[in-house]
């Protein structure tokens, strides 16, 4: 169950979302600037918001009125980044490890390297890695810190068509075989359509609507010109 | 030329000895407040930042003056250290301090330009991987500030090394104890008879500072991209 409602100011722009949804896969969908990343980032613990409450699988991240605050690191969440943000002085290996609780057994780290096909690539620094397969490190990275909801900001942008394709196979190939509660960030109705269950619409700040995944896909089967822009979100 | 005379091959030692323990010691200092200004907003800050740059700015007879004040026989904090039995009025380590204390501001640039160099963006990813602000610290923000502090250190030892005015007020010239190049070079110059001797530590002190910014440059150099998220 993901519950969030929240107040945000960022400069002149005002977020002000309240929505509830049992889907195990939920996408914030909606044009550049219409505060989807915002609200992403809230739930991450990156943005604080002026007031309100957000609730993941019964637990709670943030509730003003409560004082509760949790900070990144306490949310338990992994986190895709649109830029993956490998660190740059560490192999993929160890950036894979990075956030790996010590309780995780070993084969979590084989099981994550095997889903997202990155043996190959376990020496390389980011550098040496291309768009889909940083993408992919990245997701691997979320996933073995054993999170209880994956966060993932528009994870197939600025990718050219083939590691679009391949990292939406692999991202795919997740939603069938880990039961995680994922928040997915995107304004390509081709991607919310593959990997979403519910899709919340947002536009200037404000839920517009909200949409079981199907639905959601007969609305987009042909795109309208509003949403299949394919250039870069701003961060807002 | 002939090699060095003993005299000058102590001062030598000396001051390799004093800039090297003064810059080591004052590193983590250097770390602590370049962290503060780089990545926090406090009132007072700029008060802060413009009292950490004052050794840069003041003469230094004045640096070494209040250090005599302080940290001398009768100073505040020099009889505490005198009772305990670590006098460093007129010792080596009165002469690191003061080397330390001349050289703190470039460290401190330094590592602050490199904290601030570091993508913010990696550290927050490192923050949602579960990484606490130490391990934050010590496992992104450090290691990717490793050329500009090495760079720092390397500008921050050449300060030190040709440290002059501070020491001499503050430790005066003791052979062995606070007789570092430069004080040496001084009396040698001062000295009728001593040009030879001049010359030589003038070659030396201009090679150990070239060695010194050659790396730094470097280092500075090769550092000069930003560290920031990849692909």
């Amino acid at each position: 169950m993901i519950s969030i409602d929240i107040t945000l100011a960022r400069g002149e722009f005002t977020l002000e979302l309240a929505l509830n949804s049992d889907a195990r896969a939920l996408a914030l969908f909606g044009h550049s600037g219409c505060g989807k990343t915002s609200t992403l980032l809230a739930i991450a613990g990156l943005l604080r918001p002026r007031r309100g409450r957000i609730e993941i699988d019964g637990h709670v991240l943030f509730d003003a009125a409560r004082r509760i605050d949790l900070s990144p690191a306490r949310r338990d969440l992994g986190v895709v980044f649109q830029d993956a943000r490998l660190f740059p002085h560490l192999s993929v290996r160890d950036n894979l490890r990075f956030g790996m609780p010590r309780s995780a057994p070993a084969a979590a780290f084989d099981g994550a390297v095997q889903l997202l096909e990155l043996a190959g690539l376990l020496k390389r620094r980011p550098a040496q890695l291309s768009g889909g397969q940083a993408r992919r490190v990245a997701i691997g990275r979320a996933l073995l810190r054993q999170p209880r909801a994956l966060l993932l900001d528009e994870p197939l942008a600025n990718l050219h068509r083939e590691a679009r394709a391949e990292v939406l196979e692999h991202l795919r190939g997740l939603k069938r075989e880990l039961a995680l509660t994922t928040i997915l960030v995107s304004h390509q109705p081709d991607e919310v359509s593959a990997l979403a269950d519910a899709v919340a619409i947002i536009d200037d700040g404000r839920m517009a609507a909200l949409h079981a995944g199907t639905a959601f896909s007969a609305m987009h089967a042909t795109p309208g010109p509003g949403y299949a822009s394919t250039e870069p979100q701003a961060a807002r | 030329m002939t090699p060095l005379t003993h005299a000058e091959t102590v001062a030598l030692a000396l001051s390799l000895k004093v800039s090297l323990v003064g810059v080591v010691c004052s590193l983590p200092f250097a770390i602590g407040c370049a962290w503060l200004l780089a990545r926090t907003r406090f009132f007072g800050k700029p008060l802060f930042e413009g009292m950490l740059l004052l050794p840069l700015i003041l003469p230094p007879v004045v640096t070494g003056y209040i250090l005599l004040i302080v940290f001398g026989h009768h100073g505040a904090i020099g009889r505490l250290l005198d009772a305990a039995g670590l006098s460093i009025a007129f010792r080596w380590t009165g002469a690191a301090l003061a080397a330390a204390v001349m050289a703190f501001p470039l460290l401190v640039v330094a590592l602050r330009n490199a904290f601030e160099s570091v993508d913010r963006k990696l550290e927050h990813a490192a923050a949602t991987l579960g990484a606490g602000a130490w391990r934050i610290f010590f496992a992104v923000t450090l290691p990717l500030s490793l050329r500009g502090l090495v760079a720092g250190l390397a500008l921050a030892f050449a300060r030190a090394f040709g440290e002059f005015g501070a020491t001499i007020t503050f430790v005066s010239s003791i052979p062995g104890q606070t007789r570092t190049l430069p004080i040496a070079l001084y009396e040698l110059i001062s000295m009728p008879g001593g040009e030879s001797g001049a010359l030589r530590l003038t070659l030396v002190a201009v090679i150990v500072a070239l060695l010194a910014s050659l790396i730094a440059a470097m280092l500075l150099l090769r550092g000069g991209t930003r560290h920031e998220a990849e692909a």
